[in-house]
């Protein structure tokens, strides 16, 4: 499977990622209708992580025990054992927060208009994760790991 | 004879199903399941009386699942008795199921004190789809409009907001002093309480319910309630939503050790060998009191199940603990509280507060040596699982102890030491 992995001492704090993974994750996959237009507003599911001079851009871990999944209340959250991501279905979310409470990297955002959660899904209908092709400085990298 | 069955298919269950298809790919699996649809969310039925989930979306599984685990269920068959000498679970259809390994995955049941009128028509409790079925059609039938909740936990409060979006007037009653005891402290009580009392409920506490009376010329339908102290409320719905006891009934009599729930030990057995306990049935350990007790949660029983499993298997498990951990998110307030998070005064406890009312933000944590052995965190609660973790891992985060609380904290702010344990960058 892969696994995005962050380059701290590449990480210039820009907060690109974020911009791009809205945009990634918006309707109209444009920068200026999906931060200006698009109601619900669409959601990062990276995470710029700064306490400066430290910065470093984290999202889902699709970790292999995957406490999130195992804790949904509804089954919306699922590790594929096939492709090892960590997958959300946001129609069966209920909001209950289970999730939040059990990631240890904070890597669920919460979704306050739509009351459901928001997390990486890796784009995986692209080649590259918006955020790794769109970082300038080469900070973020998709890896191939084992499981 | 089938290798593993398991009574109960709720979260043990399905938890023992994953966990024992991981490890053995053929040993026969029956289930046995009291209700026919099981494979539903139990602590999502407040959305479906509200009205937000149907059925199918509360199925935490497909409905293939045990197909595709290769298990067969007994769907609305209840077990009547064990036999442990011969290896059996007798049915209430007289069918006997042999095991080899057995999971009692039998959960709770609602706790009903004894209460004059407590049978008559419109008393409900609130733990599963059937009850959430009756009280839903009571409302759509018009003749529920006003309603007391007995109890403020999680499963009252849960009732009262489900209850209030169908426009019933609901007022709690509760025993305690404040709303959510078990969870929160009195200032993170307070807060809810205000939203909940402003979202038009009433709320009554350091009482009870005495006395159910019924209605004039009516006497088998509810018409009130007479508390303790004497006041009377005009309802025609009680829900008693105290909270759940163990099902025991199974291992009545039998040779297995039974406190307030069954006995089990770090691989979720029982005193009793190829006999296994999970979910709310069982006494499991909590690794922030360091002793077994009852702890009725999903997502525990969920990981207990799954510990049962592995070993029912030969996967040798130990059961790593839970302990009181739970989010809310009802009336719009998102909250997070786990551990001893309203500890009874102790100078041996460190607490840190943060507080920003016009934000509604209230966080706090109590910590023991440095190390963090409680939390509340309202309002903001996208990085609660990082503190959560740092609780688990028995980390001393007494140099940023503050850090920990500040609106922009993230894990940029934990040690270097720490993040590269947490395999965060390179």
């Amino acid at each position: 499977m892969k696994r995005i992995i962050a380059k701290q001492e590449h990480c210039m704090g820009c907060g690109l990622c974020e911009v791009y993974c809205t945009t990634q994750h918006s309707k109209s996959k444009d920068i200026v209708k999906a931060y200006n237009r698009e109601k619900p507003r669409p959601i990062s599911r990276v995470r710029l992580e700064m306490s400066k001079p430290v910065s470093f851009a984290i999202q889902c871990r699709h970790c292999d025990d995957a406490p999130c999944a195992q804790a949904c209340l509804t089954g919306a959250m699922h590790k594929d054992q096939e492709t090892g991501l960590v997958t959300h279905n946001a129609e069966k979310c209920m909001g209950c927060w289970t999730c939040v409470m059990v990631c240890p990297y904070g890597a669920i955002k919460i979704d306050k208009e739509g009351h459901v959660v928001a997390k990486c899904d890796q784009c995986t209908e692209l080649e590259t994760p918006a955020c790794v092709a769109n970082c300038p400085n080469g900070a973020l990298e998709c890896i191939e790991v084992k499981r | 004879m089938p290798k593993y069955v398991i009574v109960g298919a709720c979260a043990a269950g399905i938890g023992a199903v994953e966990a024992i298809r991981e490890v053995d790919s053929k040993g026969e699996i029956t289930v046995i399941s009291e209700e026919q649809c099981s494979h539903y969310s139990r602590p999502m039925i407040s959305d479906f009386v509200s009205g937000k989930a149907d059925l199918a979306k509360m199925k935490t599984r497909d409905d293939q699942f045990w197909q595709k685990n290769n298990a067969n269920i007994l769907s609305g068959k209840k077990a009547v008795s064990l036999n442990i000498a011969e290896h059996f679970v007798a049915l209430e259809d007289g069918n006997k199921v042999s095991y080899e390994k057995l999971l009692l995955a039998t959960g709770g049941k609602p706790f009903v004190p004894k209460m004059e009128g407590q049978e008559k028509e419109g008393v409900y409790t609130f733990t599963n789809i059937s009850d959430a079925e009756l009280l839903a059609q009571k409302i759509s039938s018009g003749t529920g409009k006003n309603a007391v909740v007995i109890g403020a936990g999680l499963i009252g409060i849960s009732v009262t907001e489900a209850l209030t979006k169908r426009d019933v007037k609901v007022t709690i009653v509760e025993l305690q002093d404040k709303i959510l005891s078990l969870l929160l402290d009195p200032k993170a009580s307070d807060i809810v309480e205000a939203v909940v009392r402003k979202a038009g409920v009433n709320i009554v506490t350091g009482q009870s319910v005495q006395k159910i009376t019924g209605k004039p010329g009516n006497e088998g339908s509810v018409g009130g309630v007479v508390l303790t102290k004497g006041d009377q409320i005009p309802c025609d719905m009680v829900i008693v939503a105290i909270g759940v006891i163990p099902r025991t009934e199974l291992v009545t009599g039998t040779a297995i050790k039974t406190n307030r729930g069954v006995i089990v030990d770090d691989y979720m057995q029982t005193n009793v060998p190829d006999v296994y306990a999970s979910g709310d049935v069982a006494e499991a350990y909590d690794f922030i009191l360091n002793q077994n007790r009852l702890l009725p949660l999903w997502p525990l029983a969920v990981l207990e199940g799954k510990v049962a499993g592995y070993n029912m298997a030969g996967k040798k498990t130990d059961y790593a603990g839970g302990t009181n951990m739970s989010t809310l998110k009802y009336f719009g307030v998102p909250i997070v509280s786990i551990g001893s998070a309203n500890p009874k005064p102790d100078p041996t406890l460190e607490i840190v507060i943060k507080e920003d009312v016009a934000k509604g933000v209230y966080k706090k944590i109590v910590l023991k040596d440095g190390i963090i052995v409680g939390m509340t965190f309202l309002g903001d609660i996208e990085r609660a699982g990082i503190l959560f973790y740092l609780m688990k891992k028995k980390v001393n985060v007494k140099k940023f102890k503050d850090a920990l609380l500040a609106d922009d904290f993230g894990l940029a702010a934990l040690p270097l030491s720490l993040r590269r344990k947490m395999n965060l960058e390179e």
